[in-house]
C-alpha cells in the first residue's frame, strides 16, 4: 500500500438517477469541507425525476473538486469516475483523465444494462479492452451490499438502495476521510427507521472495509487541508445562500419577508429553504401561478413587507407585466431569476446565462430596473442581501440573477456574523400636518418616493400602472410629463451607481493585453483560467461584474486600459452587446451554449487564440 | 376622541378630488355611491380600507375612493389583494373587478382566491360586455351576442358567475344590481361583515355598449316578475303581487301560484345550505323564454365555518415563532456543521 500526497482531486459520482449519486456527492462534499479542503461541486442531473432506468438519459452525476489549494471550479476533468452502470460510464468517460481511476459496479454492466445503454454485448467496456488507458476497479457493489444485508430483514429494493453508501465508504477510505459526519447524517435521516439506518451504516462501513482488506487498491491518498483565510467556515449551496441573504436582510431592515412564488427548477430550493424559517416571521406563499406569485409580492410590498418573488426564465417571462407594474408603482421588490438553459422550457436542469437581455429589456415600454448577479454559491448571500438593500433604499424593483450552476453548486464559506452586516434603514412615511395633501411621488435625493403603507392615517392615496403626474402621482396623459417621467425613472436607476462599489480587477495587471470581463456563475472558471494564463506569463486580467444595471461608474475607464476586452458568457452574446453599445468598445464575445459551465482549459485556449491573433 | 371622529365620517370623506370619468349614465356611479354610503357606517377609519382593482372600466374605482388604493394590471387584483391581506390582515381589503377582469384574464386567480378564502371583499361589476376596449363580448355575454368582435354573433357559451363561485368553494356569494341602491347597500354591508372571501356580483348597466342588458330585472314594469329577492329564513316569493313562489319537489324546483298553493309549502331560503344555493345559482334562464325561473338576488350562500386563509397563514407563523421566540440569525447562517481554519 502506497500513501500519496495530492494537491487536489476531482471525483465524479455517476449512476442512474435512482442510485443516490447526488446524496453520495453531497456527503463527500460535507466531509471534505469539514476536513478543511477548499472545494467546488457540480451536480449534473436529468430533468426527469426517474428517467428510464439504465439509459443514458437517466444518468445523474455529481462532481467534486477538492484540494489543499484554492479551488474555484469543479474541475475540467475527473481523476476518479464512479460508474454505477454502463450508461454512467458511457456518459462520463470523455471527461475522465487518461490514467484515471474507474470504480465500476459490475452488476450495472450486465446484459440488461448494456442493452438499455445501447451497447452491444460484445462491446462491454469492462471486457473488451477499451478501458486499457484507465485504472479500472470492477466491484460487484450490488452483490456485496446484498450479502452484507442478508440478515437485515429488509427487502431487495430497500437493500439495493444502500449501494451508494458502499461507494461512499470506499471513497472515504481511499482519501482518508473521517466518516463521522456521514454517520451522524444517516442517524438523523433514518433515525425513525432503525433497520434502514443500520443497513446504511453497515454498508458504509463495508465500503471502507473493502478498501482496507482487499488488495485491489495499491494507493491511498491524502489531500491536506487548504490554506484558507482564518475563520469559521461552513459549506454552502447557492440557493441556500439566497434564502439566508434574504432573511439576513429581513433582520437588518426589521421588515418581515414575503416570498410569493411558484415552483420551478432550479429556483424551488429558495422556497423550500425560506419556508423552514417561519420563526423569523418569513411568509412564503406558493401561488397558483408565476403571475400570482409576483402580484402577491407586490401586494405585500404595498403593505410594507420585504417583498421577494423568485423563478427561472419561463416564470420570469410570465412575471414581465407585473415587473412593469412594480416599476410604475415604485415599490421595493426583489425578483430572483435562477437562470436555466432556454428558450421556452429549454434544458430545465442545465445552466445558462441567457436571461441578461430579458432582465434589461424584457418588458413593454421603457422599464429599467436594477440588475445584480451573484458569482458563486457563497456570493449568493451577499448579492441577495444587497438586492434587498437596494430595493428598500431606492424604492425600486431589483433583479437578482443566479443560475443553475451556482444554485446547486457548493463551496466553503467563511460566513459573516450578524453584527458585521450593515443595517438597512427603512422609514415608512407618516402624516405631516403641515402638508395639506400627501404627495406619493415626491422624491428624496435618491429619487426614491415615500413608502406610505395602508393603515397610516392621513396618507390615503392611490397608485397604479397608469402614467403618473410628477410629485402628485395623479393620472396624467400630459405628453411632456410622460417623457419627463420616463427619463426620471431611468435617472433613478442610473444614479444608483453612486451607491454601489466601483469595479475592481479580480486578478492581473491594471493595464495589459486582454481583460476577461465576466459576470455571474462563470467566476470560478474565469478566475482559474486567468491565474493559469498569468502564471504562463501572459498579460491578462480578469474583472467580474456583480452590478449590471447600473454598471459601476468606473467600468468604462477600466475597460479602456486593455488592448482587448473578451466577454465569455454561457449564452449567444448578451453582456457583450451591452458593453459595445454603452462604451463603444470592440469587445470580443466568447460563448458556450451547451447547458454546461465553462471549463478552465476552454477559456485558456480561447484567450491564447485571441492573444495570438 | 378617535371614535368620535370616525363616527363623523360621511360619504363625502370617501370621495377623492379626482374627476369621475365613467360615461354619463353608467351603472358604476351607483355602485360608487353605495360603497361611499356604506363605508362610513362601518366604524373604521378610512386609512384601514384598501381598494385594489385590475383593468377595465370598473377598475377605475379606487381613484375615486379616498382610501388606500391600487389600480393594478388586468386580472391580477385578486393576487395582489391576497398578498396584501396576508401581510396586513388587520386591513379591510376590497377587490373591484369586472366580468372580463375576473373571469377571463384573471380567471385563474379568481378561483384560487375563492378556494383559499382570505378575508377580503370582491365587488364584481358584471355588465356582460368589454367596455374599456369599446364593446367586445365578455365571458358572461349571452351566446349569439353581436359585438364588434362577433359581427355574426358569439358562439361562446357564457359563464354563470354565481355557479362558478359556488363551484370554487366561495364562502359568501351574493348578487345585487346597480339600480337598487338599498338592496346594494344591504348586500355590501353583509359582505363586509363576512369573515372570508365575499363575492358580490353586481348587475351593472353599460349604457354605451350593452344598454338594457339587465332591464328586465331592474325596471319597474318587469322587475317583480323577473326577479326573486331572497331573504334568509323567508319563503321564496316573487311576482307582480307576490303571488308566485318556489317549491322544492325533491331536488327539483317548481314555480307555484300562491292562489292555488300555500306560502307554508314554499322553499324557505337558507343561506347556509350549499345544495340549495347550488340549485338557486342555476336559476339562470333566458328571461324571454316561457316558463323561466326568476333571477335570484340577495345572498345565495354563506359559510361561516371556514377559517380565512390569512388567519391560518399567520397562525402558522405565530406558532413557529412561539416554538422559537428569538431565532438567531447567526446560528441560521452557521448551519449545522462548521469548521475552523486557524
Amino acid at each position: 500500500m502506497q500513501e500519496q500526497e495530492l494537491e487536489s482531486v476531482v471525483i465524479r459520482f455517476a449512476g442512474d438517477s435512482g442510485d443516490g449519486m447526488q446524496l453520495t456527492g453531497t456527503q463527500f462534499t460535507n466531509t471534505a469541507a469539514l476536513f478543511g479542503n477548499d472545494l467546488a461541486t457540480f451536480p449534473d442531473f436529468p430533468a426527469e425525476i426517474r428517467a428510464p432506468q439504465g439509459t443514458l438519459a437517466g444518468v445523474s452525476g455529481f462532481q467534486i473538486h477538492f484540494g489543499a489549494t484554492a479551488i474555484h471550479t469543479p474541475g475540467d476533468q475527473s481523476d476518479v469516475l464512479v460508474a454505477m452502470n454502463v450508461a454512467a460510464l458511457k456518459a462520463n468517460i470523455k471527461n475522465l483523465k487518461k490514467g484515471g481511476v474507474i470504480i465500476a459496479n459490475s452488476d450495472g454492466f450486465d446484459a440488461k444494462n448494456l442493452r438499455l445503454a445501447n451497447v452491444p454485448e460484445a462491446e462491454n467496456p469492462l471486457i473488451d479492452g477499451s478501458l486499457e488507458a484507465y485504472d479500472v476497479k470492477t466491484i460487484d457493489v450490488t452483490k456485496i451490499t446484498r450479502s452484507a444485508l442478508a440478515d437485515s430483514g429488509l427487502g431487495v429494493k430497500e437493500i439495493d438502495r444502500c449501494k451508494n453508501m458502499f461507494v461512499l465508504g470506499l471513497i472515504y477510505w481511499m482519501y482518508h476521510r473521517p466518516m463521522e459526519s456521514s454517520i451522524k447524517f444517516i442517524q438523523s435521516k433514518f433515525g425513525k427507521n432503525e433497520a434502514v439506518m443500520n443497513a446504511n451504516l453497515k454498508v458504509l462501513q463495508a465500503g471502507w472495509n473493502y478498501g482496507e482488506t482487499t488488495e485491489m487498491f495499491a494507493n491511498r491518498y491524502n489531500v491536506a487541508p487548504a490554506k484558507m483565510e482564518p475563520g469559521v467556515y461552513r459549506s454552502i449551496m447557492g440557493n441556500e445562500a439566497v434564502a439566508m441573504g434574504i432573511i439576513a436582510a429581513s433582520v437588518k431592515s426589521k421588515l418581515p419577508v414575503f416570498y410569493g412564488t411558484y415552483p420551478i427548477t432550479p429556483a424551488s430550493d429558495v422556497l423550500h429553504e425560506l419556508s423552514k424559517h417561519k420563526a423569523f416571521g418569513v411568509k412564503t406563499f406558493q401561488a397558483e401561478d408565476e403571475i400570482a406569485g409576483i402580484c402577491a409580492s407586490i401586494g405585500a410590498a404595498f403593505g410594507g413587507n420585504l417583498a421577494i418573488t423568485g423563478s427561472s426564465g419561463p416564470g420570469i417571462a410570465l412575471k414581465t407585466e407585473a415587473i412593469g407594474l412594480a416599476t410604475m408603482l415604485e415599490l421595493p421588490l426583489v425578483i430572483i431569476n435562477v437562470q436555466r438553459a432556454g428558450p421556452s422550457t429549454g434544458l430545465p436542469t442545465k445552466t445558462e446565462q441567457a436571461d441578461l437581455l430579458q432582465s434589461f429589456y424584457g418588458r413593454n415600454g421603457e422599464c429599467p430596473v436594477l440588475i445584480l448577479a451573484a458569482q458563486s454559491p457563497a456570493d449568493c448571500f451577499d448579492m441577495a442581501f444587497e438586492a434587498c438593500k437596494l430595493a428598500l433604499n431606492h424604492m425600486i424593483p431589483v433583479f437578482f440573477l443566479s443560475d443553475g450552476y451556482i444554485a446547486n453548486g457548493s463551496e466553503p464559506w467563511k460566513f459573516p456574523s450578524q453584527d458585521s452586516l450593515p443595517d438597512i434603514d427603512v422609514t415608512f412615511a407618516v402624516h405631516n400636518p403641515e402638508q395639506s395633501k400627501f404627495l406619493p411621488y415626491q422624491r428624496d435625493e435618491k429619487l426614491a418616493r415615500p413608502w406610505a403603507i395602508p393603515g397610516t392615517p392621513g396618507l390615503e392615496h392611490r397608485i397604479g400602472g397608469l402614467e403618473k403626474q410628477h410629485i402628485t402621482g395623479n393620472i396624467s396623459y400630459d405628453p411632456a410629463n410622460h417623457e419627463f417621467m420616463v427619463k426620471l425613472r431611468q435617472e433613478k436607476v442610473d444614479q444608483v451607481a453612486n451607491y454601489i462599489p466601483e469595479q475592481n480587477i479580480d486578478n492581473g495587471p491594471e493595464t495589459g493585453d486582454v481583460l476577461i470581463l465576466g459576470w455571474g456563475g462563470t467566476y470560478g472558471a474565469l478566475k482559474t483560467a486567468t491565474a493559469k494564463l498569468i502564471e504562463e506569463g501572459h498579460s491578462v486580467a480578469h474583472a467580474h461584474l456583480r452590478y449590471l444595471n447600473p454598471f459601476p461608474k468606473n467600468l468604462g475607464a477600466l475597460l479602456r486600459n486593455y488592448k482587448k476586452v473578451v466577454v465569455p458568457e454561457l449564452n449567444n452574446g448578451q453582456l457583450v452587446k451591452i458593453i459595445r453599445d454603452k462604451y463603444f468598445i470592440d469587445a470580443i464575445p466568447f460563448n458556450k451554449i451547451q447547458g454546461q459551465p465553462f471549463m478552465a482549459h476552454e477559456v485558456i485556449q480561447q484567450i491564447k487564440n485571441i492573444l495570438a491573433s | 376622541m378617535e371614535i368620535k371622529e370616525q363616527n363623523q365620517l360621511t360619504a363625502k370623506h370617501f370621495a377623492t378630488d379626482q374627476e369621475v370619468r365613467w360615461c354619463p349614465g353608467c351603472g358604476d356611479y351607483s355602485i360608487l355611491k353605495q360603497v361611499q354610503t356604506v363605508l362610513p357606517e362601518l366604524g373604521r377609519p378610512k386609512e384601514e380600507f384598501v381598494f385594489i382593482s385590475g383593468i377595465g372600466c370598473s377598475s377605475r374605482f379606487p381613484y375615486y375612493m379616498e382610501t388606500y388604493g391600487m389600480h393594478s394590471i388586468h386580472g391580477r387584483a385578486t393576487a395582489i389583494a391576497t398578498g396584501l391581506k396576508l401581510t396586513r390582515p388587520e386591513l379591510s381589503v376590497w377587490i373591484v373587478t369586472g366580468d372580463g377582469d375576473s373571469m377571463s384574464i384573471g380567471g385563474n386567480h379568481f378561483i384560487h382566491l375563492l378556494r383559499r378564502n382570505p378575508d377580503v371583499n370582491v365587488l364584481l361589476f358584471n355588465n356582460q360586455i368589454y367596455g374599456l376596449t369599446k364593446g367586445q363580448y365578455s365571458p358572461t355575454s349571452e351566446q349569439g351576442k353581436v359585438t364588434k368582435s362577433t359581427p355574426y354573433g358569439s358562439v361562446d357559451y357564457p359563464f354563470n358567475p354565481i355557479a362558478l363561485c359556488l363551484g370554487a368553494d366561495a364562502t359568501f356569494v351574493a348578487r345585487t344590481m346597480d339600480r337598487d341602491p338599498k338592496h346594494q347597500q344591504n348586500i355590501i354591508r353583509k359582505s363586509y361583515h363576512h369573515k372570508g372571501t365575499s363575492i358580490v356580483e353586481i348587475y351593472q348597466n353599460c349604457n354605451v355598449f350593452n344598454d338594457g342588458a339587465f332591464e328586465i330585472f331592474t325596471e319597474k314594469g318587469s322587475k317583480k316578475q323577473a326577479t326573486l329577492m331572497m331573504e334568509h329564513g323567508q319563503p321564496l316569493v316573487f311576482g307582480e303581487n307576490s303571488d308566485k313562489g318556489i317549491k322544492l319537489d325533491g331536488f327539483k324546483p317548481v314555480i307555484v301560484d300562491l292562489n292555488d298553493a300555500s306560502v307554508n309549502d314554499l322553499w324557505i331560503h337558507d343561506e347556509t345550505d350549499l345544495v340549495k344555493a347550488t340549485i338557486l345559482s342555476r336559476f339562470y334562464d333566458d328571461p324571454s323564454v316561457d316558463g323561466h325561473f326568476p333571477r335570484p338576488f340577495g345572498v345565495f350562500y354563506e359559510n361561516k365555518n371556514k377559517t380565512p386563509f390569512d388567519e391560518l397563514f399567520n397562525d402558522q407563523i405565530a406558532y413557529a415563532q412561539s416554538k422559537n421566540p428569538s431565532p438567531s440569525l447567526d446560528s441560521l447562517i452557521a448551519g449545522k456543521e462548521t469548521w475552523m481554519v486557524s
